[in-house]
């Protein structure tokens, strides 16, 4: 029961404390310099999009390792190799969680058989479980390294080349620095909850702390966006957003942009074939 | 239930992305009406609620933990549009930048649980708190009953998405190229722990902040009162969901074999139905000839449209798409007559002399 209560705080902190990290972390790795952080954010976004169409569309192994392996070159180049293991362990877990019992309940011709418990493992199971871990591994791995190798903001700005409106930009960025405000302020109702402690709560205390936080936070934020709203409005702000956008195209920058368009159309071609 | 990337076929994406568009452009604009230049600050801050509250543990009876999403939560406090927005924008975040859900599986995210999530529970509070005081007790089941069966709807959308993976791509040999699981097994597989814990964690929220926030700050449900309307507008999303439920139909014509206990008498005499039936109940072999008593109640009644298909129809999609339509008309008819009686019985009691 102690054991439980310490779980349910921790965990939460361990959570709240993991993701400002990893956003710490992520941003830090956009601004170093490496192989992808030279590159323009915009050739990066429809690049790896390419990419991540190209590997969640293929059906064989073949295509789904290699493309893998083209983003471990990448990360290697970019220094960013260390920070992909978080991204991974992750994917490998849900996708180890959802692919495994597959394994065994996807009918097909039987390759072997379980000892004890003498479950058939079917050809078809297994390649089904390998393909989609390989394709989520890959898909993953190209997802981190546009976040690991672009600041937030240049990210943001390079959505507009896909068309998204300014006011979505503009509402992203927000979301994101908001984000930081409410998880130091959720952060601190934990902490200081878990210090004050004395005694052991009982469920229903328990499940009472975890609510009037959300509540809490829900009312702060409900306040913040009105402060929010009078600071924007007292520095010009009439409804209308905009953005800078002073990202130049080099021939570098066209040369990769056609690298990375030749790359995921092959990998696409050659990864959905029949 | 963050579906990652790989986990769906691209046309499955695709066809995901564009169910959800609508509704994102129909929700920015009557958000952007209804809240002009606050809207920006309002639902930027929201969003990060959305994603910090995701990242709660919360208690469960039986002493395990669950997470909510907070659907419920952000549809009370904000309304049913404005929230599928701030939802968006917090699964867009959790996709891009921290990997939780994929970047071409967004768009189901966005649908299951955004969109759905955000409409079911609008539908089950308003239907439950009815026009209950604000700091009513009403209003706290209502919100827990919206987050139970809101974040549950979207749970089974998600597991419809995956058990038709399968069905729909697979290669030559049959082997699934994308999620591996049909729906016999994607559907209580996702149900099981949704019913059991995520419903329960994301009731528990839902009540929760709707009963703190009574006492504390009742001001905030102010944000999304909700103006006066007529019968139609407020069934309207009713009625487009029955019209959608309709047109999807035909999709039962996809399910290979007959449900299990469905059988018909004349199933018990064919071959091929009895091996069916044999490895659908565990390799137990049914009887040799039908029950007798299945066999006598089985002619008392003669179906008009056997099996969802009217004779004088060719196409089984089109049979099924008039099946659905006609009984539709049905219940609406049954209802229909039902109303009137009702509503003739009020005005004869209050036309009677004692009243």
């Amino acid at each position: 029961m102690w054991l439980r209560q310490r779980a349910f705080i921790e965990k939460t902190l361990h959570r709240l404390t993991g993701t400002l990290e990893h956003a710490a972390y992520a941003d830090d790795a956009g601004g170093k310099r490496g192989f992808l952080q030279q590159l323009d954010p915009r050739v990066k976004l429809l690049g790896f999009l390419g990419l991540i169409f190209a590997a969640a569309a293929s059906h064989r192994l073949s295509v789904t390792a290699a493309l893998f392996g083209a983003g471990l070159i990448l990360a290697l180049a970019s220094g960013v190799f260390a920070l992909l293991a978080r991204f991974w362990g992750g994917v490998l877990f849900f996708t180890g969680a959802v692919v495994l019992p597959a394994v065994v309940l996807t009918p097909g011709h039987a390759l072997l058989h379980l000892p004890w418990v003498g479950w058939a493992v079917t050809d078809h199971g297994l390649h089904s479980a390998v393909g989609l871990t390989a394709r989520a591994l890959a898909t993953a791995t190209f997802a981190a390294l546009l976040v690991l190798t672009t600041r937030w903001g240049h990210l943001l700005k390079a959505l507009r080349v896909l068309g998204v409106p300014t006011l979505l930009v503009v509402m992203l960025g927000m979301t994101y620095r908001a984000l930081f405000v409410l998880l130091r302020l959720a952060h601190v109702f934990f902490e200081a909850r878990r210090v004050r402690r004395v005694g052991r709560l009982g469920g229903s205390q328990r499940r009472q702390m975890a609510v009037s936080s959300a509540a809490m936070l829900l009312s702060k934020s409900v306040q913040h966006s009105g402060e929010l709203y009078e600071a924007m409005v007292a520095r010009g702000f009439r409804g209308e957003a905009h953005t800078l956008d002073e990202f130049r195209f080099t021939r570098w920058d066209w040369g990769m942009f056609a690298l990375f368009g030749v790359g995921a159309a092959a990998a696409f071609a050659m990864g959905t074939l029949p | 239930m963050h579906i990652p990337d790989g986990y769906l076929s691209p046309v499955t994406c695709a066809a995901m992305y564009a169910a959800a568009a609508p509704f994102w452009m129909v929700a920015l604009r009557r958000v952007q009406r209804a809240l002009s230049t606050r809207l920006v600050p309002l639902l930027s801050v929201c969003a990060a609620f959305s994603f910090v509250v995701m990242m709660f543990n919360l208690p469960l009876p039986g002493g395990t933990t669950g997470h909510a999403v907070g659907m419920a939560v952000t549809t009370i406090v904000l309304g049913p549009w404005a929230s599928l927005l701030v939802l968006s924008l917090a699964l867009l975040i959790q996709a891009v930048f921290f990997g939780d859900g994929g970047i071409t599986a967004f768009g189901a995210n966005c649908f299951n649980m955004a969109v759905v999530g955000s409409l079911v529970a609008h539908l089950v509070y308003r239907t439950v708190s009815g026009r209950s005081a604000i700091t009513s007790p009403r209003r706290v089941v209502a919100a827990a009953l919206a987050g139970y069966v809101a974040i549950n709807t979207s749970a089974l959308l998600a597991a419809i998405e995956f058990g038709l993976q399968p069905l729909l791509f697979h290669d030559a040999s049959g082997a699934p190229l994308y999620a591996p699981y049909p729906l016999g097994i994607a559907v209580p597989a996702m149900m099981l722990g949704h019913l059991a814990l995520a419903g329960l964690a994301e009731g528990i929220l839902s009540a929760g902040v709707v009963a703190w926030l009574q006492h504390s700050d009742a001001a905030l449900f102010k944000l999304n009162e909700p103006a006066p309307l007529d019968g139609w507008r407020l069934a309207r999303p009713l009625w487009i969901g029955v019209a959608g439920f309709m047109i999807a139909t035909p999709l039962g014509l996809l399910a290979a074999g007959t449900a299990w206990g469905e059988w018909g008498v004349e199933d018990f005499n064919k071959p091929e139905a009895r091996q069916a039936m044999a490895m659908a109940s565990r390799n137990v072999a049914p009887p040799e000839k039908a029950p007798r008593g299945m066999e006598r109640l089985a002619s008392l009644w003669t179906a008009p449209i056997p099996e969802y298909a009217p004779p004088f129809l060719k196409s089984p999609s089109f049979g099924y798409l008039l099946s659905a339509t006609m009984g539709v008309g049905l219940v609406l008819a049954a209802s229909l007559g039902l109303h009137g009686i009702v509503r003739a019985t009020k005005r004869r009691d209050a036309a009677s002399p004692e009243s």
